[in-house]
């Protein structure tokens, strides 16, 4: 109650100096977009559909390649936990390409995949998988070997002895692997969508400035923002607290 | 079923050779309640490892046929199933498992534990953990069954209780039961027999046959009586 009354009071200051820094007339408005005409460009672009179009279109990229990173990063981050020399080799190959923005990728992806989605598509795995694979590979490596002591003992075997063990002691871990690469994802994607324009809300932030509207600019960032803040909250939060819970790990809020 | 140890060996290689367990010959018939006892490091943990397979002894052999389970000293409880999904973990291997949920529900009911079939993990206290340990390990309907030390970290009051119905257990389902404890007392209440093990190399230096009648309780004098000369004698070889 206390965090909701805070949280609404820091917001209405906020955009209250907003609009006090508008009237007060520092920066001429094509540079400062009021809070009124932000609030315009948002009504007018969903009204159009050019918002919800982008919105798709993004979404659509951003879960494709989201997809394909997390099963390629569980392989991977299974695979250098498990094997030794891939540790050595690829296991260094993932640290060092994490240094890598997964945005530096698009050139070469531009030239393998053509002016195409795949191309960005390309660019938001890079942006995922990595941390993924680390964040799983760490998992795998600190599962305690009491757990597996007991499995093996119990009959699990193989493939089921990964399935029913290792995979979920590590699965605290992947999970914070994947909000971390569902953000690294998300960056790519619009640094993606703002160099080469495909139906996209970074394109739409590039036709902003184009068209010298600066109230549509920031009517799509609220948009980014708005959608980051969903999905932390809902779907990686929900799941980080209730693995939380069921675990008895230190309560999360 | 009968479990028989034969010059069972094993050295560990680090910057120098150190041997944990020498030459134990053992035969333990179906059905006995054994305890071994020793002090901390003699090589305990190691030889229950090696009876259920876990690791291989250097030289000797485990001649045993059926499954053996090990129950490990903090119930290695795995806290991503709640307590019947634990319960359940190695029905999963068997073949012909169909009705897994109710077997380990009558588990449940077996160590006391019915109505906390859906319970997490932590929210058990050690007591409930054990009992839940005990249950997965009695699951697979093991022909040996291992605990290492797990009564270790209880109180008093509470070890007491599950000695009793661990007796109570044993004589209902009639399994084989290998025991490793460094409590004296704990071995006079449980053990049809006593194996006093010493420290570096882990060796066999006495066996005692207990003929208290049953159910033994930990404070009365007999057991009492019988714990300190056995205990004088760990001490001895320690």
């Amino acid at each position: 109650m206390r965090k909701t009354v805070s949280r609404i009071v820091f917001f209405a200051s906020l955009f209250a100096l907003w609009e006090l820094l508008v009237r007060a007339r520092f920066w001429p408005d094509y540079l400062l977009p009021a809070p009124g005409g932000v609030a315009r460009a948002m009504t007018d672009g969903f009204r159009d559909g050019d918002f919800l179009a982008a919105i798709g279109g993004s979404l659509r990229r951003l879960v494709i390649g989201y997809a394909i990173a997390i099963v390629a990063g569980i392989v991977i981050g299974l695979l250098i936990a498990t094997v030794q020399w891939l540790n050595d080799t690829l296991g260094l190959l993932v640290m060092g390409l994490q240094a890598l923005p997964s945005i530096c990728w698009l050139p070469l992806a531009l030239l393998w995949f053509g002016l195409s989605e795949k191309a960005i598509v390309f660019v938001v795995i890079m942006g995922a998988v990595l941390s993924i694979a680390q964040a799983t590979a760490d998992g795998v490596r600190n599962t305690p070997p009491i757990y597996m002591n007991a499995a093996r003992n119990l009959g699990a075997r193989g493939i089921r002895l990964y399935t029913s063990v290792v995979l979920p002691s590590a699965l605290p871990s992947i999970v914070t692997g994947m909000k971390l690469g569902w953000s690294f994802a998300w960056r790519s994607l619009m640094a993606g969508e703002l160099l080469y324009a495909l139906p996209g809300l970074g394109h739409l932030l590039m036709l902003g400035r184009e068209m010298n509207d600066m109230s549509q600019v920031v009517a799509v960032m609220l948009i980014i923002v708005i959608l980051g803040l969903l999905t932390d909250h809902l779907v990686f939060g929900q799941w980080e607290r209730r693995i939380r819970r069921q675990r008895g790990l230190a309560s999360a809020r | 079923m009968r479990l028989e140890l034969r010059g069972v060996s094993k050295a560990f290689d680090g910057s120098r050779r150190v041997a944990a367990l020498e030459k134990i010959n053992v035969t333990i018939e179906s059905g006995e309640f054994v305890c071994i006892i020793g002090p901390s490091g003699c090589g305990k943990s190691t030889l229950l490892s090696i009876i259920a397979g876990l690791e291989p002894p250097t030289s000797g052999d485990v001649v045993a046929s059926g499954s053996r389970i090990l129950m490990f000293q903090d119930g290695a409880l795995f806290p991503w199933l709640n307590v019947c999904e634990n319960v359940e973990f190695g029905l999963r291997f068997l073949e012909g498992n169909g009705e897994r949920t109710q077997r380990a529900m009558q588990l449940l009911k077996l160590v006391h534990l019915d109505g906390f079939a859906e319970a997490r993990i932590h929210e058990l206290s050690g007591g409930m953990r054990q009992r839940v340990s005990l249950a997965r390990a009695i699951a697979v309907d093991p022909a040996v069954l291992l605990l290492d030390e797990p009564f270790g970290a209880l109180d008093a009051m509470t070890r007491s209780i599950l000695h009793t119905e661990l007796q109570e257990i044993w004589a209902q389902t009639t399994k084989t039961i290998v025991f490793v404890t460094h409590n004296v007392r704990e071995a006079v209440v449980l053990g049809d027999r006593v194996l006093v093990m010493s420290p570096r190399p882990g060796r066999i230096v006495a066996e005692h046959r207990i003929e208290l009648p049953r159910p033994r309780v930990i404070d009365s004098p007999p057991v009492s009586a019988l714990a300190r000369t056995i205990g004088e004698e760990v001490m001895a070889h320690a």
